[in-house]
């Protein structure tokens, strides 16, 4: 298995007949994703062509889910449309809206996830993020599905090319799934919320975490790891070197005064039990010592 | 963004939460005339983003327009916590006689925003929180209700505020979330807000940040600007739209794409730097996903055009991009630069097309790149040249 995302997850893509859209559905259809649809408003009752497979565009939606039977949806729509899109999401009570959009405004991030918490029926990953994989099964958002095969580790991380990076490391051992949660302040899925599927998971025998500087979330992380995660998790942080109240590219990443230090949440983690590499390859030696290969 | 604290009391102005008259003056000429335009006694503060300038001799009352000039004379120019002084606010004077505290703010841990308030204002709130945690009410605030009357009326009640004025620092609260809903803002804070003598409420210092992803819809955020505080490098980067952050003593430039791998870049370099005499990363540059040869060239011309720069680290995972795009945008950005460039380049390719990429740069056989396999041996390669 896997988690969030498999081989029968069928998707929908917000923004496909965009051209961020456009690219990324043909690189989601060529990694055996089942992309069933688009959904652009007032673009309704168009198709696609993309590489050989025609994509029905739908105007909301409820609709796209009413007509494809649709569980995922992906979201490539611009910052200033992003909060719109993901509300119809909520409203048509998509279970899973992967939000892949960077640079949408804090106060609209922070409405449609208060939004989602009253539906009750959504989980939105991300924003600004870059998405999810489950090797051989799925791929939803703009992870390159060549890097890795499917395999035993899961792997949770603030930052696209830090998850990049960590499955190439390990490429020979491979991933179960992999989940950029995104860099920005108000996220939807948290590093809690992966370890425990994780944890959950049959075919994960083994968790990379990566995080970086600002906020709390590692800690927090690291007291739920020390509660609940049998399993053995190395973990990675990022930021050692950056400076106090300078923003480090993700909304989200800036140390302000004692909290948010990457060497806070290294001795979090650390206390927690989990071993904690000091560059990202001595992360995947960690990670090989662990699975003995 | 962080405001200034006239730049606060303008917007707080604008959205009519109670304030004192106020003016901005860079000299101690404009600070006489603004006090002669309030009348009687003003206060004399310092325009620094940072706290404790109280303490630092940055806030002094002045008793008349003479004394303004003596007070704004000796204030700017002053430096406070390393931030120099080169704006003054003059404010009216008024007779306190109550000092309380309110902001509202994103909570990032709990994923929504929070009001805090609490009688004991004017001074430091992370200290009222620490010592008498009891005096200080913290209500969660869904983005999507917001803070209509009642909701300001209960919390208010919550934070203990007398009775005669509930109803008064209760609009306050209204009107602040008015503010921090339609400025996009991620933090409104009013420290103190002050009861006057004749029963006012009044908003008399305050602190405002401002979220950068909502400039699209600020059109009159971007006057708030102040460009006179910022590094050179990082204005030039930011007219050529790279995410450039300068770091003091460090010598090696270093380029990335994300800015997570890049953080991770700046650690790797200053581990790999301490067998090198110390040396260190001198920026944050993450060039994004495309990487094409005009963005490689902008970046490398602000970075080689740092003097404290002795060596460049090129660090690029191919994922979205195929690195043979990449080796291509850093040959071409070296053929748009020619004489320009100067400093070694040490280069990391890995991820999609390596092969093809790492080919490209063996051919051009430029003078001053060398290849690296790993991540760690080419942070090594670049503090070493950095040191030579």
């Amino acid at each position: 298995m896997s988690i969030f995302i498999n081989s029968s997850s069928k998707v929908i893509v917000q923004g496909m007949t965009g051209s961020e859209g456009t690219k990324h559905t043909r690189r989601m259809l060529a990694s055996g994703t089942k992309v069933v649809g688009g959904v652009t408003p007032g673009k309704g009752g168009q198709v696609v062509d993309i590489d050989g497979t025609s994509l029905p565009v739908f105007n909301t939606v409820a609709e796209a889910m009413a007509a494809t039977g649709a569980n995922v949806s992906v979201v490539f729509v611009p910052p200033k449309f992003a909060k719109a899109a993901v509300i119809d999401a909520i409203d048509a009570t998509m279970p899973l809206v992967v939000v892949i959009t960077e640079g949408i405004p804090v106060h609209d991030s922070a409405f449609f996830y208060a939004y989602s918490l009253k539906s009750g029926k959504t989980q939105i990953i991300g924003p600004n993020c870059p998405g999810l994989i489950s090797p051989e099964a799925s791929n939803v958002g703009i992870i390159p599905a060549d890097i890795t095969k499917k395999g035993p580790i899961g792997l949770v991380s603030k930052s696209g090319t830090l998850t990049y990076q960590m499955m190439y490391e390990l490429r020979d051992i491979g991933f179960s799934t992999a989940v950029g949660i995104g860099g920005d302040p108000v996220i939807g899925t948290t590093h809690i919320d992966c370890l425990r599927a994780f944890q959950d998971d049959p075919e994960t025998e083994a968790i990379v975490m990566i995080g970086e500087i600002g906020g709390d979330a590692e800690e927090r992380a690291a007291a739920f790891i020390a509660e609940y995660v049998k399993k053995p998790v190395v973990g990675y942080v990022a930021g050692f070197t950056a400076p106090e109240g300078k923003t480090m590219g993700h909304a989200g990443a800036i140390v302000s005064g004692s909290s948010g230090t990457a060497q806070a949440k290294k001795d979090a983690l650390e206390a927690a039990g989990v071993k904690v590499g000091q560059t990202p390859s001595e992360t995947a030696r960690l990670m090989r010592e662990i699975l003995g290969r | 963004m962080d405001l200034y604290e006239y730049q606060a009391r303008d917007l707080f102005e604008k959205h009519t939460v109670p304030v004192l008259k106020g003016a901005v003056a860079t000299t101690p000429e404009a600070a006489r005339d603004a006090a002669a335009d309030m009348g009687g006694k003003v206060v004399v503060k310092a325009q620094v983003k940072v706290g404790g300038r109280g303490k630092a001799g940055g806030v002094k009352l002045a008793v008349d327009p003479a004394d303004t000039f003596e007070k704004a004379s000796a204030i700017l120019g002053m430096d406070i916590k390393g931030h120099t002084v080169h704006k003054v606010m003059i404010a009216q004077a008024a007779p306190i006689v109550d000092e309380y505290y309110i902001s509202i703010l994103l909570d990032r841990s709990n994923r929504t925003f929070l009001v805090m308030a609490s009688v004991a204002g004017g001074m430091d709130i992370e200290e009222v929180a620490h010592s008498t945690p009891e005096k200080l009410a913290k209500v969660p605030v869904s983005a999507v209700d917001g803070i209509d009357k009642a909701l300001a009326s209960k919390i208010i009640a919550q934070a203990q505020f007398p009775a005669d004025i509930a109803d008064q620092v209760g609009d306050v609260l209204v009107k602040l979330w008015e503010t921090f809903q339609s400025e996009d803002a991620t933090l409104v804070e009013v420290n103190p807000l002050v009861k006057t003598e004749d029963g006012r409420i009044i908003a008399l210092d305050g602190k405002v940040s401002l979220d950068e992803n909502a400039d699209f819809r600020q059109p009159d955020h971007a006057a708030l600007v102040d460009s006179a505080t910022a590094n050179a490098l990082e204005e030039a980067a930011k007219a050529k739209g790279l995410n450039y952050v300068k770091l003091d003593n460090g010598q090696v430039g270093i380029i990335g794409n994300g800015a997570g791998l890049v953080m991770s870049t700046l650690d790797v370099v200053a581990y790999a730097g301490e067998k090198f005499g110390g040396m260190r990363p001198a920026n944050f540059l993450d060039i994004g996903g495309g990487a094409s040869a005009q963005v490689m060239a902008d970046g490398l011309s602000i970075i080689l055009g740092d003097p404290d720069v002795k060596s460049v680290f090129v660090n690029v995972f191919g994922g979205i991009t195929a690195c043979d795009a990449v080796a291509n945008g850093i040959v071409q950005a070296l053929e748009l630069l020619g004489p320009k460039a100067t400093k070694p380049i040490v280069v990391r390719l890995d991820g999609n097309n390596v092969l093809e990429g790492r080919a490209i740069l063996n051919a051009a056989n430029h003078p001053l790149v060398e290849q690296a396999e790993t991540m760690d041996g080419a942070a090594s390669r670049a503090a070493e040249l950095a040191a030579k």
